[in-house]
């Protein structure tokens, strides 16, 4: 970006599920300017659209409901605007929860189910990020890189593994979901604001993808 | 595969990092943001701060070093000593920390393991066990831990591997088990302690408390069945780096995360 350009905006939606200081921290760190959407007032002026979150999909969606935002988040996926999702952010874009029967987002088909034969429960720590294809969102980041976990569930696609939307898995006990793309929506199960110089570049790959889209007119 | 992660720990008191033997003697060793970035430039899985002061009047005090240290280094952060509620939990997440570890509050007041994972999620909490071993009674009895807490100055009376039990199920993620035994003498892990959790257990056991150089970190996974190991005084001192640590555990066969100069 040069730097006479407008800063991208990035809106991070804040649903109280989880802790936003880190994502805020990273995603200045890397060149944008942050706004935290608690409403759909704070979705307006945005070039991407970010929802992170830890936790439980019921209690989430009953407070993005409460929020207002789950009508306006569903629609910025429709037209296909920038956007990620981090961790339940990303479970949240299927079609509901195993963990306790909550129907969610249902942007992407398929399900969030708890990880089978996991050594340890939740999976925390760094793990490896296998690539099914390449992708814009990690450009400049080896295949396989470790990245940070801190999950139980994650999002299994209707096609399962082999589906399409596929972007990366990660092995825990056995394969799962660990990232997801489709046009300009990207969902990762690890969290980049803090998975170090790798994480960094993710988001910053998602802010200059933002960028560009904010360019081209729609 | 998950990598085995290696954790720096850094006792806090009076905003600034300190380390002792068996939690007395401190000694000053350097400022809390710029040793966690060292650090998490050097290869580090994750930081612990652990409050050792935690006087109620010096809150605001680790709360800024949090804030400072969340800006530098993007690692996850878990902070401890001296939280007893829910609010004082959401002050230090709200600070920029990942996870909060409950150890003295929690053995008080066990159902505050559950009211914190309610509220943030089971990830977000820590439950530290402090344990001593039980050297009484005949030698013939099998080996027992009893819990104790204010920084290793009162024993509860608790076994440490049903508290252990007892905290997973009210809501804890994960445990960081220390040997007050250990702790700062460079005498290794218990790792006999740590198997008896990690047996017990479906989290995550972060083993600390002996560390003296890289083989006890691969005895602590290796025997003990730890899923991360923590240690203070050998980083701080330099006496090792996180990747010479991160060198042996790969030559052992563990899995680690690169750290720099590391071939793994």
């Amino acid at each position: 970006m040069s730097p006479t350009a407008t800063p991208t905006r990035i809106a991070v939606v804040d649903y109280g599920a989880g802790n936003l200081v880190s994502i805020e921290q990273a995603l200045t760190q890397v060149g944008a300017e942050v706004t935290i959407a608690r409403d759909p007032d704070g979705l307006r002026g945005a070039d991407a659209l970010i929802v992170p979150g830890v936790g439980a999909a019921a209690p989430a969606m009953e407070r993005l409901e409460a929020a207002g935002l789950v009508d306006p988040i569903r629609a910025w996926i429709a037209a296909d605007r920038p956007f990620l999702g981090i961790c339940l952010g990303l479970q949240l874009l299927f079609e509901g929860s195993d963990e306790d029967g909550a129907q969610t987002l249902g942007v992407l088909p398929g399900r969030s189910v708890r990880l089978e034969d996991a050594p340890t429960l939740p999976h925390i720590g760094w793990n490896q990020v296998v690539r099914k294809r390449e992708h814009a969102a990690f450009a400049g980041i080896a295949d396989g890189a470790d990245l940070y976990f801190v999950h139980s569930y994650a999002g299994l696609p209707a096609g399962g593994l082999t589906d399409d939307v596929v972007l990366a898995t990660t092995d825990h006990g056995r394969p799962f979901v660990s990232a997801v793309a489709r046009g300009n929506l990207v969902g990762v199960q690890f969290h980049p604001e803090r998975s170090g110089t790798d994480g960094l570049r993710l988001l910053a790959n998602v802010v200059a993808a933002a960028t560009v889209a904010a360019r081209i007119p729609a | 595969m998950l990598r085995r992660r290696v954790i720096p720990c850094l006792d806090v008191a009076d905003g600034r990092v300190v380390k002792g033997v068996r939690f007395v003697d401190l000694v000053d060793e350097g400022d809390p943001p710029e040793l966690a970035e060292r650090y998490a430039r050097e290869g580090a899985d994750e930081l612990v701060f652990l409050d050792i002061t935690a006087a109620p009047e010096r809150r605001g005090t680790l709360l800024d070093i949090v804030e400072r240290t969340a800006r530098r280094a993007f690692i996850p952060l878990t902070v401890g000593g001296g939280v007893r509620t829910v609010d004082e939990m959401r002050d230090v997440l709200r600070a920029g920390a990942d996870k909060v570890s409950l150890n003295t509050a929690a053995v008080a007041d066990p159902e505050l393991i559950d009211r914190c994972a309610r509220r943030f999620g089971r990830q977000a909490v820590v439950v530290a066990i402090d344990a001593r071993r039980i050297t009484s009674g005949p030698a013939t009895a099998p080996l027992a831990w009893e819990v104790v807490v204010k920084g290793g100055r009162e024993a509860t009376g608790l076994d440490a591997v049903v508290w252990a039990e007892r905290a997973v199920a009210l809501g804890a993620g994960e445990l960081l088990v220390t040997s007050m035994d250990r702790d700062g003498t460079g005498s290794g892990f218990d790792t006999e302690l740590l198997r008896a959790i990690v047996d017990r257990v479906e989290v995550p056991v972060i083993a600390s408390g002996g560390a003296a150089g890289p083989d006890d970190f691969v005895r602590a996974v290796v025997d003990g069945g730890a899923d991360a190991v923590l240690a203070a005084s050998i980083f701080h001192r330099r006496i090792h780096s996180i990747a010479e640590v991160k060198a042996t555990m790969a030559a052992a066969g563990l899995p680690v995360r690169d750290a720099p100069g590391v071939a793994a």
